[in-house]
């Protein structure tokens, strides 16, 4: 196969695009499918302080390295969820990619902060070990974007997840999180804006981007997230995509331009107000935060310390 | 050829010359969720590989 720009041998073939490139037009190509997500949804203006989601994988580490080399501000946060090997291994990483890039690292570790991890907090308030880690990550994401003055947080997130997410949403009619699924949530009421830079992109895309970029990311999953329904909400899209290739962008790029208005309107916005306890935003007197963490016998406060002294 | 299969870190051994493309059909292996390897460097389906040569297979799929 040849590169489609300049006719050399071509390392990867994008066939929802009908295109292959060799590494230099492919570096290109992905560069540009950002730029394009990040112009279409008016995600942020260059000079704009953004603050990344970081976990030591493909998608994140891809993505801090396309925004430094467009120029962008983009600092990472490393929040440590405690889960054995994985955790080191993530972390050690992202720290390795930002020594070698000389770009700004905040961790946020529960271990350090708590003496516990995630799965602890999880088991004491009685709640599924997965969305403690959600809640936890959003709480702490939001929580450090707004005590350091960033203007948006960053995550990772690709088209295939994008993708996933949408067919469990549209699955079981989650009218409201069909309403909410965007690559650019606004700011709002104390949450800072929240966007996903990597939505044009294919995971085999990040993966490669990684590889030829000389990217060293964590290639092993999160040990919790086996038997996971996305990843089979994944592995249909994927049957999808090799039958007919554009598949997943006519579902997710398809959805955002022509049916996400149908979810708009309806219902108003919840009002939110500041918890009781740490004043982050909450439709509660106390956010969901505070009170898993309050379960578990611990102070929820701690984490704000440990974010206020979390370096870079 | 050798393969290994990066998942679970499997070697295969395949007879004769085949492309890239083909192996992943006979190992029953969706291409869209994997990027296949050749001295590190990732390779397209068309790309014919055999004898003592050697590919790697990485999964993508990642998340919970």
């Amino acid at each position: 196969m040849r590169c489609l720009k300049c006719g050399s041998g071509a390392c990867i073939e994008i066939r929802r695009h009908r295109a292959a490139y060799c590494e230099e037009h492919f570096v290109e190509h992905v560069h540009k499918q950002v730029t394009r997500a990040v112009r279409k949804f008016k995600m942020f203006e260059p000079g704009e302080k953004l603050l990344l989601a970081v976990s030591g994988g493909k998608d994140s580490l891809a993505l801090w390295d396309v925004l430094l080399d467009l120029g962008y501000q983009a600092d990472g946060l490393y929040i440590d969820l405690g889960i054995g090997d994985y955790s080191a291994r993530s972390r050690e990483k992202a720290e390795n990619f930002a020594g070698a890039r000389r770009a700004a690292l905040h961790v946020v570790s529960l271990p350090e902060t708590y003496g516990v991890n995630v799965g602890y907090i999880a088991k004491k308030s009685g709640k599924p070990f997965c969305s403690t880690c959600g809640l936890v990550k959003r709480y702490i994401m939001n929580a450090a974007a707004s005590i350091k003055g960033y203007d948006a947080v960053v995550t990772g997130h690709n088209l295939d997840d994008e993708a996933g997410a949408l067919l469990g949403n549209a699955l079981s009619w989650q009218v409201g999180y069909l309403r909410r699924q965007s690559p650019n949530m606004p700011a709002s009421q104390g949450l800072v804006r929240k966007v996903k830079p990597l939505c044009r992109l294919g995971e085999r895309e990040t993966a490669a981007y990684c590889i030829i970029k000389g990217i060293n990311y964590i290639l092993e999953e999160c040990p919790m997230a086996k038997g996971a329904s996305s990843l089979a909400y994944k592995d249909v899209l994927n049957a999808l995509e090799s039958r007919a290739p554009g598949t997943k962008d006519r579902f997710y790029l398809g959805f955002l331009r022509e049916g996400r208005h149908y979810f708009q309107g309806g219902s108003e916005e919840p009002q939110l107000r500041p918890c009781s306890v740490c004043g982050q935003p909450t439709t509660a007197e106390t956010c969901s935060f505070c009170r898993q963490v309050q379960r578990a016998g611990l102070d929820p406060l701690a984490v704000l310390e440990a974010i206020k002294n979390s370096g870079a | 050829m050798r393969v290994i299969i990066r998942k679970d870190n499997t070697v295969r051994e395949i007879e004769g010359k085949h492309t890239v493309g083909n192996i992943l059909r006979l190992l029953d292996i969706n291409p869209e969720a994997v990027l296949v390897l050749k001295d590190g460097k990732p390779v397209t389906r068309d790309v014919v590989v055999g004898g003592d040569e050697e590919i790697e297979i990485l999964p993508v799929m990642s998340g919970g």
